[in-house]
C-alpha cells in the first residue's frame, strides 16, 4: 500500500499514526508530499523517525515541494525523489493508497 | 476606536499620528496553506500606516524565510524575495525563536533575511510589550 502524507510533522501528528501503522507491512511505500516534506530533511528532530523508516519501507517525497520549500541540499539518504509523472506512477503501481489527512 | 481595524481610527484626525507597536506572529510553513502569504500581504498594508511593525516567526513559520526556495514546479509564486524588501518599508523588527530553528536543524546562516534571534523568554517579552498581536 501506498500512504501519501501532506502535512509537516512538526505541526501535527499524522506522521506518527501512519508510521505507527505502514511500518507493519513490509511492501508499504510512504510519500511525502507539501508541507510533509520537511521530514524528508536533514538535522532536525523528526530524521530518526524517517532513517527508521528507510529501514523497513520505500520512503519517496515530491521533488517540487521540496524545490520550493527550499530543502533540495537536506534531503536524508536514502529516500527517493518523484516528480508528478512519478507520483501518477507509484499510485498506479501500488493495489492501494491512502492519503493520512 | 474599532476592533475590526485593530484599533486604528481612521475617522478621527487626532488619532492619525497614534503610533502602535504591532506585531506579526507567524506560525505555519510558506506553500501548504495561505496564512503566510496573507500575513505578509498584512505586514505590507500595515507598512502604509506609518506603526511600529515587528515580525515574529515561530514553529514552523521559520520556513517562510529559509533561503533556496524555487517554486517554479508547483506553480505557485514564490514570495520569499519579498521579505529582503521589508526594510523597504521600514520594517525591520524580524524576530526568530532560536527554539523554533534549533528542532528544525536551522541556524541564522539557513535565512535569507537579517533577523533577530531570540529564546523563547525574550520572545515572551517582545510580546508582552506589543499593542496589537495579529496571529497568522
Amino acid at each position: 500500500m501506498l500512504h501519501i502524507i501532506n502535512k509537516s510533522p512538526f505541526e501535527n501528528h499524522t506522521l506518527d499514526s501512519c508510521l505507527r501503522v505502514a511500518l507493519n507491512e513490509p511492501g508499504a511505500a510512504l510519500l511525502l508530499t507539501e508541507d510533509a516534506v520537511y521530514a524528508a530533511s536533514k538535522g532536525n528532530v523528526i530524521e530518526s523517525k524517517i532513517v527508521d523508516a528507510l529501514g523497513k519501507v520505500k520512503v519517496y517525497a515530491l521533488w517540487p515541494d521540496i524545490e520550493a520549500r527550499g530543502m533540495q541540499d537536506r534531503v536524508i539518504e536514502g529516500i527517493k525523489m518523484v516528480d508528478y509523472g512519478g507520483f501518477v506512477d507509484l499510485v498506479a503501481e501500488h493495489s492501494n493508497c491512502q492519503s493520512w489527512l | 476606536m474599532t476592533e475590526s481595524t485593530g484599533g486604528i481610527d481612521f475617522e478621527d484626525e487626532d488619532a492619525s499620528g497614534v503610533i502602535k507597536k504591532f506585531m506579526f506572529v507567524n506560525r505555519k510553513a510558506p506553500y501548504g496553506t495561505i496564512y503566510a502569504l496573507e500575513s505578509l500581504e498584512v505586514v505590507l498594508i500595515s507598512a502604509a500606516f506609518d506603526q511600529d511593525v515587528s515580525l515574529a516567526f515561530l514553529d514552523d513559520g521559520v520556513y517562510q524565510i529559509v533561503k533556496g526556495q524555487h517554486t517554479k514546479a508547483i506553480a505557485m509564486k514564490n514570495f520569499s524575495p519579498t521579505y529582503r524588501a521589508l526594510e523597504g518599508y521600514d520594517i525591520e523588527k524580524l524576530y526568530v525563536e532560536k527554539e523554533s530553528l534549533d528542532q528544525r536543524g536551522l541556524t541564522e546562516d539557513d535565512l535569507l533575511v537579517d533577523v533577530q534571534v531570540m529564546s523563547s523568554a525574550e520572545m515572551a517579552k517582545m510580546m508582552s510589550e506589543q499593542d496589537v498581536v495579529i496571529s497568522f
